[in-house]
């Protein structure tokens, strides 16, 4: 048919693009990029993404390649090479079944008998230190057993150490993911389940939720902060104190509103454990699960409205404002 | 049938024929139905209606999404529209488009039957389709649309997360829609096994129908496991059982695993129909028979039987023993033989004819390009560790829409271009028909791809927005663009259709000298499918020239005409020898009555009037008694 040729062209550049953006890929920014491996484990999936993807660009390209053929020779029948409805049947098995039976196998060994091993739980003394990461509606509880420390939505953790993350969940199934760290594991009712965290070097990792788990889903951030041993011993003694006794009036406007019914400040009466710990909410550099920067604006503009940014969340407006609004904010900055 | 050309004993014949075989005009006529081809024409518009529906969804999705903070619609309004979405074009378009809507109107043409096997079943099935396609609407038109992602995981989906009727427009709507799917499957089955012309032994079936008879098996076995979990999960919202409840000795996993022994099988059910239809437009248009026939009948069975042991593949994530993850990834490498079987029987089948690139066949080009594209990042998640990190994120969604769109939909697509002649008695527009294969390729490569890069990336789905920081603004915003384009793409083919449709361009009865059955009959079909039951000597029939000669000679001296009523002949099973004359009912306005009844229930249901939806279980009961009451024949 005349059309064709033109119709061919189209084909092959419209593949051309898709063989081509990968490799953009790997210049790629983003801090949460699967291919920016800054963990043993992490390093070893995407070397799983590296050869796969080559794999199956070259599958692609065989495939590809003999419908460029049919066209390419669409007015001679039987194979190039001659050969009748035999030679065809034994093509289609030795591509089809031969091929990939081979080529599967070895992906199958080595992906899924050995590599697998750097993703699997670590083993129970294998680590050093023990991180406990309760998912919540839309926030993450975090822990550190052994200590009184307990923050939100922002783990500290020593770089080049091995630590056993233990994921449990207070309501509904979330995931725990930090694309940079290792792969997700899901932290389900009555399950628990870990994985390993071993940065290799200190930064800041970002993470996110990747279950879906009702209306906040898209706002339920972690960051993972991975610094030298001395910064993160000093951080967490520090966050297992109480708050320091205040004698701000917004600490009363604290406890009379109410705060206090859903929030913990340890030392003080309040002892809510339905949101977030806000002991030492001044070590948190974000607020609301990564939904806002914690800077003075924002944290004003979360309690005089906490449903604008995250529709759905279960902090209510309080109406609080005017002076108490100002007393209660210089209150939950001297934090620290 | 141009009768008038005939001679006028063979004329008396088909007009005898015509007779008996002719249901009521108007729209009484379309109500009361039971030809399959009417039925399949109802389930193809249908489900053509809910494609609509899920695609501008679709674009609804992609705007909220194509920039960062964008406020097009509430987390709400969201979470209802991509759960919504991904439900239509599941469980609403794929599925009954590809097996019930394609399925009813070529499986007896190909078989060489009259009818299907329980025309008033038929009839039934789809009524009840259409139901439960109002059912689950009707919520999102009252703003209560399910609204916990298409696998609604426990315990979200219980009332303690999810207290409005959301969830329960979901099940009780999944539920209503598996009794039309589980009928209709039951009816292909029965078809396919007994109704096949003298001679049509099961090596000579034609694949469209092996792929067929592969997803009517696989729905008897699939869906059990998926209304068995929606039936806990209404127990538990309403009548305080605890099967997801941990504090209660429940498990929410018991969720997953049912959901997923439905939900696997069902991916490979919903692209069973595609090889069908690819099966079906590869020899026609490369102009000899499929390469290794046998291994491809073998290979549709075989994904559909292996699609049953894959089904942990969904839960990698979820802390189950390394043990049972392997076994899953080794069964999840296992079910891609059947699908390269395919591939390279389709592709050698191409190089080795003499191929005509017409829309059909660039359609089926597309499909290949794209099934094999989302087969290879298919693979890539059986290595656990990769599955690990990238599910639940947009590398999968990248990997299930090229499997989904490019590989269910484009062959849904080439097929409507191609049996279209069949259909109307029409012809389409080459031409344009080639412009809308590239716009809607483009557009499918621009929405999709991007995706896996996203996914990479760290964007997880089901997001209703993103924060500018992330940098995954400017890949979102060419998946915008590509949707439009594909939307855009999709409109060129639904308008050439029309408008071929309103020119009229006669086509013939075998425009493309197609190998089976129904290009050996007229264009439309009449309603008894052929006036002469046609004999069956090869996979392709209709290549036989001497046996479709042999016909026209019966029909003039009177043989295999079939004319005492309404009468097809069943075969047995195995060889396709003749085996008897098969009385089959005629329109009934029965199934209807009946599918109202069951609507009506389970709407009740919904609202929780127990007796009230008994009382209309017991009008459908009786509906299902009236239906078998023997009406006289009159001819």
């Amino acid at each position: 048919m005349s059309g064709d040729r033109s119709g061919s062209g189209a084909y092959g550049a419209a593949v051309a693009v898709v063989l081509g953006a990968p490799l953009l890929l790997a210049g790629c920014g983003g801090k949460e990029n699967i291919l920016h491996p800054h963990s043993h484990a992490e390093h070893r999936i995407s070397v799983v993404w590296w050869v796969t993807m080559i794999g199956a660009w070259i599958g692609f390209g065989v495939v590809v390649f003999g419908l460029f053929l049919g066209w390419w020779r669409r007015n001679r029948p039987n194979l190039p090479f001659g050969g009748g409805e035999r030679a065809a049947t034994l093509l289609v098995i030795g591509l089809g079944v031969g091929v990939p039976i081979v080529v599967l196998s070895l992906l199958f060994v080595w992906a899924d008998i050995f590599v697998i091993r750097s993703t699997d739980a670590p083993a129970a003394s294998s680590t050093s230190l023990t991180v406990k990461v309760i998912g919540h509606q839309w926030w993450w509880e975090v822990r550190y057993p052994g200590t009184k420390a307990l923050t939100a939505n922002e783990i500290h953790i020593p770089v080049g150490t091995r630590v056993n993350v233990v994921g449990t969940t207070a309501d509904v199934i979330h995931s725990i993911w930090v694309p940079e760290l290792n792969r997700k594991i899901d932290v389900i009712p009555g399950r628990t389940n870990s994985m390993l965290w071993d940065a290799d070097r200190p930064g800041v990792y970002e993470g996110r939720c990747s279950e879906f788990c009702g209306l906040q889903h898209a706002h339920m951030s972690l960051l993972v902060f991975a610094q030298p041993r001395a910064q993160y011993e000093a951080w967490l003694r520090k966050e297992a104190k109480p708050a320091a006794a205040s004698t701000l009036t917004g600490a009363r406007v604290f406890l009379s509103h109410a705060c206090s019914g859903c929030h913990q400040i340890r030392g003080t009466g309040a002892r809510g454990l339905v949101g977030p710990d806000l002991t030492h909410l001044m070590s948190r550099t974000t607020l609301a699960a990564g939904t806002i920067a914690n800077t003075r604006d924002d944290l004003a503009n979360w309690i005089i409205d906490p449903q604008h940014f995250k529709p759905g969340n279960k902090m209510p407006a309080l109406n609080i404002s005017g002076p108490d609004l100002d007393a209660l904010l210089a209150y939950l900055r001297s934090l620290k | 049938m141009a009768v008038d050309v005939l001679p006028p004993r063979t004329r008396q014949r088909v007009e005898r024929l015509d007779a008996i075989w002719e249901e009521r005009p108007g729209l009484l006529g379309w109500l009361t139905t039971v030809d399959h081809k009417r039925i399949g024409l109802l389930y193809f518009f249908t489900t053509l209606a809910f494609f609509l529906a899920g695609g501008v969804e679709a674009l609804l999705i992609r705007t909220q999404l194509a920039r960062p903070n964008e406020r097009v619609l509430s987390p709400d309004t969201y979470n209802q529209v991509m759960t919504m979405h991904g439900v239509t074009m599941i469980f609403l378009f794929v599925i009954p488009m590809g097996v019930s809507a394609f399925g009813n109107y070529l499986v007896p043409l190909m078989i060489g039957a009259r009818d299907m096997a329980f025309p008033r079943m038929n009839a039934l099935s789809y009524w009840l389709f259409l139901g439960s396609g109002c059912f689950i609407y009707a919520g999102l038109f009252m703003r209560k649309g399910a609204n916990c992602g298409w696998f609604c995981y426990a315990p979200l989906n219980t009332k303690s997360y999810d207290p409005g009727l959301n969830v329960d427009f979901y099940a009780l709507g999944l539920i209503f829609n598996g009794l039309s799917t589980t009928a209709g499957a039951i009816n292909f089955i029965v078809t396919i096994f007994k109704l096949r012309a003298p001679g049509m032994s099961l090596n000579r079936m034609p694949l469209f129908v092996f792929a067929n008879l592969a997803s009517s098996l696989a729905i008897i076995f699939l869906l059990p496991p998926l209304t068995m979990d929606l039936t806990f999960l209404e127990l538990q919202r309403r009548a305080g059982f605890h099967f997801f409840d941990v504090a209660h000795g429940g498990d929410p996993l018991l969720w997953q695993h049912l959901f997923w022994l439905f939900g696997h099988p069902e991916v490979y059910l919903i692209v069973l129909p595609a090889f069908g239809i690819a099966t079906s437009i590869i020899p026609t248009f490369s102009r000899r028979k499929m390469v290794a026939f046998p291994l491809v009948a073998l290979a549709e069975l075989l994904v559909a039987f292996i699609g049953f042991g894959v089904w942990a593949h969904h839960m990698f994530a979820t802390g189950l023993p390394t043990v049972s993850l392997v076994f899953f990834a080794a069964a999840s490498m296992m079910v891609v033989i059947p699908s390269t079987i395919q591939i390279f029987a389709w592709t050698i089948t191409v190089i080795s004819g003499r191929p005509i690139f017409a829309a059909p066949l660039l359609f089926i080009g597309g499909f290949i390009t794209f099934f094999v594209f989302g087969g290879l990042s298919g693979i890539m998640f059986a290595a656990i560790p990769f599955d690990q990190a990238t599910t639940d994120t947009y590398f999968v969604v990248a990997h299930f829409h090229f499997i989904i769109f490019g590989a269910a939909v484009f062959p849904l697509l080439g097929g409507m271009y191609y049996w279209f002649p069949k259909v109307t008695g029409r012809m389409y527009n080459e031409p344009l028909a080639k412009v809308s294969f590239w716009v809607t390729f483009t557009g499918t490569a621009l929405t999709f791809f991007p995706m896996h890069i996203l996914g990479l990336l760290g964007m997880t789905r089901r997001v209703y927005t993103y924060p500018a920081s992330a940098g995954w603004g400017g890949y979102n915003l060419s998946e915008t663009f590509g949707a439009y384009i594909l939307a855009a793409g999709l409109l060129l083919i639904a308008g050439n259709l029309v408008w071929s449709f309103l020119r009229a361009v006669p086509a013939g009865p075998d425009p493309f000298y197609g190998g089976t059955l129904e290009w050996a009959t007229t264009s439309p079909p009449p309603e008894y499918n052929f006036a002469v039951i046609p004999t069956v000597t090869s996979p392709y029939p209709n290549w036989d020239r001497e046996d479709r000669e042999e016909d026209a000679r019966r029909l003039e001296r009177g043989q295999l005409v079939l004319a005492a009523g309404h009468e097809t002949p069943a075969s047995t099973v195995r060889d396709g020898y003749w085996d008897e004359i098969l009385d089959m009912p005629s329109e009934s306005p029965w199934p209807i009555t009946l599918a109202f009844a069951v609507l009506l229930m389970f709407m009740m249901v919904l609202l929780t009037h127990f007796v009230t939806a008994a009382i209309f279980g017991g009008v459908a009961l009786l509906a299902l008694a009236a239906w078998h009451s023997k009406e006289p024949q009159e001819f």
